[in-house]
């Protein structure tokens, strides 16, 4: 080993500026609104001549009346028109290389094209024939029935799994959309004239935005509007519905789910308020610092000093209208009570201590610096608006954040962690 | 078109810049040449759990996310069967907190008793997570011990067995060490908002006096032409019969390669491909199938996977797939068809080009192949291939002889 020989002080980590001084910028964006009051908002950026163009209709299982119709309605709304067969939409997209997604979510379900950029204008005129012209055929329909049946029998065998979809129902309920979960019985009920239904109220004459990010055409709002801006979406009011909370009473769970199990899912979970609660930007600093990231209190003490697990996470559900602050982990079968206790221990700590200056600045850094970093991109900026605009808050919600990490002290950690970290308040379930 | 710059320190470490002043960001790649084929066949799985140990603490500082994320930077690893690769993305202005971290864990790892006790623990769970606690866990350990009889290809990067890593001490992990992680079998990557003086002047500061080490030369044994099909039955506690065939397909740099790539988007790989059309929706036997590779470096398997809808008899599923299979050595795939797998593949390259850390694991990954300038014409190769060269190379791959079948039947 030369070690010796050399001249460099290897101990000694170079000077680095803190990331908490620097200075970070939210790029805004452009807004238009299309000849039907369509909203797009656009962010501009990039290096590579590829765009996405995400259409975001109030079409989430928030508001269907039976389990899974929003779900099947958004995906089989790609399974043909009146003109096009399946396999003619499909091959439309993949012979450019394109990628026509959808998604089904709470609130939202979205269509969304990834293309560069010379194509769009080849791809909005079927874009908009499946927002208008979607017929739901039959055979479709029983084919993706029987899909999704089998698919969740496989996923029934597994362990987190099981444990995703019972720790909401404890948390939310079992008939509110965020604690709702499918059933064999629900793909059975379903019947092509709920999902045309469906579709015609939510995606036809639907609430739709836009969100599109990447070098953009010149033209691109006139592509927009001579297609989309075309159709007759956003006439109706979309119905307001209230979704009463029913949580579980019961606040304790061991579920045997695989007697050969080798490890348990566990999921330990308490209802957190909404994006607009003052503690909210707050705790996620908390979080971070709890279980948000590699170098967190629970990834170091579960994974990095006991190795009970791969991996422990905690976080903050993506909701809109109310929340849940979840930890999320499979361990070693014969260790999932000892890395319960473990993690109650880290509540503890949290709370009876004060985080040091040192840990402090460090997770205020990698916070920031995670954001520097996840500003790389039209994609990326276009996600943070998107999350914002969904949830009601503009670009201060954004810069206020960016504040409370730099200013947060260990005394409101504190106080926060007395506030919430609160065993008792905490949903606890372990799925073998 | 990636643009860089490539040079080469005395003690052999490639270093390869690549400027973007368009992000805040810089990121630092570092690939070693080493992957689970160069493993022992009575120790597997060492590549990886050593890949965890390189987070354990260097000769000189005692760990390596804590200052990293203290300079705002986050980071990430991961070992396939070919190579290790090591990276992390900070502030640009933090550049040389990087190459200090980066540069102390090549000279030398701390060794700790205690961090080889614990990532043995986690990575124990990583294989119940990924390979034992989930159904059709283990499918890609009997299907590549079927395979492959000859080279390490056989087994998986995560390893044979969990005995494996259980097993391992102290001194193999010094032994692996001082093998593979030395300045010329390693590949280093700076991206992003940097200068190409002050990279050049970093890399020389922290990686200039690591000594170059003996170059670890690799001598794997290829595997023989497989000259009778396989065949294999398994049941096991899983809800729907699979049915996973594999032939063995060319290595990473031969033409071949590139068209068997296009093989796989013919008959898979989105919603309009070939056996998704026929076998999921025309003729309702799956509930869904696959065609893919991994992008082996040496010669890897073309594969075939899917789960069969119940009732189905697995006989009859493999008799349609047969049959496309068939088809594609028999009928030219028509043009229209051959223009969107490579429009396709065009599009991919685009979008993965997008990020600069994307860019940075892929310049690193080139230029272990031998120059990172074949990124820049990869896609040039796709667009050349003809639909008689397709036709060519699926009668080549597609020899019943050449294949490994696995049923893997439901119990119940």
């Amino acid at each position: 080993m030369s070690i010796a020989t050399e001249q460099l002080n290897r101990t000694i980590a170079p000077v680095i500026k803190d990331a908490t001084e620097f200075e970070l910028k939210l790029k805004p964006y452009e807004k238009y609104v299309l000849d039907n009051g369509v909203e797009v908002y656009a962010v501009n950026a990039g290096t590579q001549e590829v765009m996405s163009v995400e259409l975001v209709f109030s079409a989430g299982n928030w508001y269907e009346q039976q389990n899974n119709i929003a779900a099947a309605t958004n995906f089989l709304i790609k399974n043909g028109t009146k003109n096009k067969t399946a396999f003619q939409l499909n091959e439309h997209f993949d012979y450019y290389g394109s990628h026509l997604t959808r998604g089904c979510y709470n609130e939202t379900a979205n269509i969304v094209l990834h293309c560069i950029n010379r194509h769009l204008a080849t791809h909005l005129p079927v874009v908009a024939e499946m927002i208008t012209d979607a017929i739901y055929p039959q055979h479709e329909l029983d084919i993706y029935r029987q899909n999704m049946k089998q698919r969740l029998t496989v996923n029934l065998k597994k362990c987190d799994f099981v444990a995703g979809r019972l720790i909401d129902e404890y948390v939310f309920g079992k008939n509110h959309p965020y604690g709702v979960y499918s059933n064999k019985e629900d793909y059975d009920a379903l019947q092509q004239e709920q999902l045309q239904a469906y579709y015609k109220q939510y995606y036809t004459e639907g609430k739709c935005i836009i969100f599109a990010a990447g070098l953009l055409p010149a033209d691109f709002v006139q592509q927009l509007n001579s297609t989309i801006g075309q159709l007759p979406l956003n006439k109706k009011e979309i119905p307001s519905i209230v979704h009463p909370l029913t949580p579980a009473e019961q606040m304790k769970y061991r579920i045997m789910n695989d007697e050969k199990g080798v490890q348990g899912a566990i999921r330990l979970a308490q209802p957190f308020p909404n994006r607009h609660h003052p503690d909210f930007q707050k705790v996620q600093v908390l979080n971070t610092l709890f279980g948000g990231f590699f170098g967190s209190r629970l990834m170091s003490n579960i994974r990095e000093e006991k190795g009970y697990t791969y991996g422990i996470h905690s976080y903050i559900l993506n909701h809109i209208s109310t929340t849940a602050w979840m930890v999320s982990t499979e361990a070693g079968r014969d260790v999932c009570e000892a890395t319960i206790t473990e993690v109650y221990n880290e509540m503890r700590d949290l709370r009876d201590e004060l985080v040091d200056e040192e840990e402090l600045q460090l997770v205020k850094n990698y916070l920031i610096g995670t954001i520097l970093g996840d500003l790389d991109g039209p994609f990326h900026i276009i996600g943070r608006w998107k999350n914002l605009i969904l949830n009601g808050l503009d670009e201060n919600y954004f810069y206020n954040s960016v504040n409370i990490i730099k200013t947060i002290s260990a005394k409101e950690l504190q106080e926060l962690a007395n506030k919430y970290l609160q065993p008792e308040k905490f949903y606890e379930l372990v799925v073998v | 078109m990636v643009q860089f710059e490539r040079y080469t320190l005395s003690n052999g470490l490639r270093l390869l810049i690549h400027k973007d002043a368009a992000t805040p960001m810089a990121v630092v790649n570092v690939l070693y040449d080493v992957g689970a084929r160069d493993e022992h066949e009575h120790q597997t799985g060492f590549a990886h759990l050593f890949e965890h140990l390189m987070f354990g603490g260097s000769i000189n500082i005692p760990d390596y996310d804590e200052p990293l994320q203290l300079a705002g930077g986050e980071n990430n690893a991961y070992t396939t069967n070919d190579l290790t690769n090591y990276y992390c993305q900070l502030p640009a202005e933090n550049l040389e907190t990087a190459f200090w971290l980066e540069s102390d864990r090549m000279l030398s790892l701390a060794f700790s008793e205690k961090s080889l006790d614990v990532q043995r623990k986690v990575v124990s769970e990583e294989f119940k997570e990924h390979y034992l606690n989930k159904p059709y866990g283990d499918v890609w350990h009997k299907m590549r011990e079927m395979a492959y009889k000859q080279h390490p290809y056989k087994w998986m990067t995560i390893g044979k067995e969990l005995k494996h890593i259980e097993d391992a001490q102290l001194q193999d992990v010094k032994n692996f060490f001082f093998k593979h992680y030395t300045p010329s079998n390693a590949i280093l990557v700076v991206a992003g908002n940097v200068e190409t003086e002050k990279v050049l002047q970093l890399a020389e500061k922290w990686f200039g006096p690591i000594p170059a080490g003996e170059k670890y030369v690799r001598t794997l044994p290829k595997e023989p032409v497989q000259t009778e099909a396989r065949r294999l039955e398994v049941k096991a506690d899983v809800p729907l019969d699979a049915f996973v065939k594999t032939w063995h397909m060319a290595s990473r740099l031969e033409r071949g390669y590139y068209i068997t790539d296009l093989i796989t988007d013919i008959l898979g790989g989105s919603a309009s491909s070939r056996l998704y059309e026929q076998l999921v929706k025309g003729k309702n036997l799956f509930s869904n199938i696959e065609c893919y590779h991994f992008g082996s470096i040496d010669n890897g398997l073309l594969t075939i996977e899917g789960k069969l809808v119940k009732g189905v008899k697995i006989e009859d599923a493999e008799a349609a797939v047969n049959e496309e299979v068939q088809k594609m050595t028999q009928e030219l795939v028509d043009e229209k068809e051959l223009q969107k797998v490579i429009n396709k593949t065009e599009s991919t390259i685009l979008f993965e080009d997008m990020s600069v850390m994307s860019r940075a694991n892929s310049l690193a990954y080139y230029e272990l192949l031998g120059d990172a300038e074949l990124m820049n014409t990869e896609l040039g190769k796709y667009q050349s291939i003809t639909a008689e060269e397709v036709l060519a190379e699926s009668k080549k791959i597609f020899d019943e002889r050449n294949s490994n079948t696995l049923y893997y039947l439901s119990k119940n």
